[in-house]
């Protein structure tokens, strides 16, 4: 088996699974949208407040969001042994975790990009900054499901790591938070997003990069 | 280099080195910390602008430059326990992190109490600020990974990657003040370029920056030095150590 074959199985059994349980991957974006939902009613239901604080509500309940999934990635697998079969493989572990990455994005990241538009109606932002958001999400989640995929490489072995990983994922998620919802609010304001969406891409792509070799070392090291 | 450094993988010579280092650095720390403090503290002259209060300096910048000098050395540290699966070099992550995170929080607090004067607000979500504030989440991090495991080799290897990856922050810190141009001010001290700051100012700062890299290092040692005894407790050099250090402090006593 190649290492693309391997890639692909790797990736479509994670999927077969989602679709056979689809709580595990539904669940999150319902908390999503009831995180979303109780801002209007924290704050007020007035457009004017919600839309300049939609940006950023929208992006921190997709950090939670994706905090949520990140037990899913590895803990079935590491469970029931076939991740140590993966590290024993010939194939390179930092390829076929890279699987794991995109599964996790294609489940989480993904969904939220296709609800983008709902939640920006939910919360009125301004119609310029649709797309934007959207934008912002395909370009970010990437960037946020790599991240995901080391924090949850590195509390593998933990019982209670759930608390662990938001408290070693949230300040490594800042910059991406910082960056999206400046692009949101720059296009609400009707100013060019360029150069916010090009920085993001930038993350996305460095970290989606170098996360596999950061993930393979962690995988590793739980397995041991 | 490498006949030079490989005995040190081994934890009783280790031991041996930090136990002659630590006097000098202890010694020179306070030394050079007294006369960069009292100087700058006391003897310097006042700002034409700022009046005192730009004295802080004096311990914000040294606290903030080595709040990330310490990241980088726990990283370095981490990749050579990753790379050449050194358990002296694991064990100098605990020693490490919770001085860097002392001193970023000491560069956080004293950036505050100088704000309050200068911008009128304890704090705003100026550029370096946040970043400075995400190295003291980090090295939380660090530190809550790291006594998370059972076993402490897990542990410090799971830190170590931890910590390695945290690096993509220092030069967001450092250069935060030039991409964003927010309220915090640009670097006095360049490397290449004449310092925009007069002698008089420059040497007691040049002094505390020395200082602080010493207390820095000072402090490690010690916690390092604990860290040796304590995941060799077993050993007969521990016990051999534990048990001259207990004498002795019997005889002084008596």
């Amino acid at each position: 088996m190649t290492a693309l074959q391997l890639w692909r199985s790797v990736l479509s059994k994670d999927l077969r699974l989602a679709a056979r349980r689809r709580s595990d991957a539904i669940n999150p974006l319902i908390f999503l949208l009831m995180v979303i939902t109780l801002f209007p009613l924290g704050v007020g239901p007035g457009p004017d407040i919600l839309a300049r604080i939609a940006p950023g509500i929208i992006w921190v309940a997709a950090l939670l969001a994706t905090l949520l999934g990140v037990d899913r990635i590895f803990k079935d697998d590491y469970a029931d042994g076939s991740l140590e079969q993966l590290c024993l493989l010939p194939q390179p572990l930092a390829f076929t975790v890279s699987a794991k990455m995109v599964s996790h994005w294609l489940l989480s990241g993904l969904p939220l990009v296709i609800l983008s538009p709902l939640l920006a109606l939910l919360l009125s932002l301004p119609g310029d900054a649709y797309a934007a958001l959207s934008a912002s999400l395909l370009l970010g989640t990437p960037a946020l499901s790599a991240l995901a995929a080391i924090g949850a490489s590195l509390t593998l072995p933990l019982q209670r790591g759930s608390a662990l990983v938001s408290l070693i994922l949230l300040p490594l998620f800042i910059p991406i938070l910082i960056f999206a919802t400046s692009a949101v609010e720059s296009a609400g304001m009707g100013m060019a997003v360029h150069g916010q969406l090009a920085i993001l891409a930038a993350i996305s792509v460095l970290t989606v990069t170098l996360a596999p070799l950061a993930v393979a070392a962690g995988v590793r090291m739980s397995v041991n | 280099m490498w006949r030079w450094l490989h005995p040190y993988a081994k934890p009783e010579a280790t031991y041996r080195l930090v136990d002659k280092m630590l006097p000098w650095f202890a010694g020179l720390t306070v030394i050079s910390l007294l006369v960069g403090m009292v100087w700058g503290l006391a003897f310097a002259p006042a700002d034409y602008q700022q009046g005192d209060s730009y004295r802080i300096i004096y311990i914000h910048v040294p606290a903030a430059i080595f709040s990330m000098g310490a990241y980088f050395g726990m990283a370095i540290c981490g990749a050579i326990a990753l790379i050449w699966q050194i358990k002296t070099a694991e064990w100098a992550l605990p020693a490490i992190a919770p001085v860097g995170a002392a001193m970023t929080a000491i560069a956080l607090f004293t950036g505050a109490i100088w704000g309050k004067p200068m911008w009128g607000t304890w704090w705003v979500w100026d550029a370096r600020l946040t970043s400075e504030l995400i190295l003291l989440f980090l090295y939380i991090g660090v530190m809550a990974l790291y006594a998370a495991f059972d076993d402490a080799r897990t542990g410090a290897k799971a830190a170590s990657i931890l910590a390695i990856v945290g690096v993509v922050n220092l030069p967001i810190i450092h250069y935060s003040v030039e991409w964003w141009n927010t309220l915090h001010q640009g670097a006095t001290i360049t490397k290449f370029e004449r310092p925009s700051i007069a002698n008089s100012m420059l040497w007691p700062l040049l002094i505390s920056l020395l200082g602080f890299m010493l207390l820095t290092a000072t402090l490690v040692l010690m916690r390092y030095k604990n860290q040796l005894l304590k995941h060799e407790l077993n050993r007969p050099w521990a016990q051999a150590e534990l048990a001259q250090a207990s004498s002795t402090s019997a005889e002084e006593k008596r």
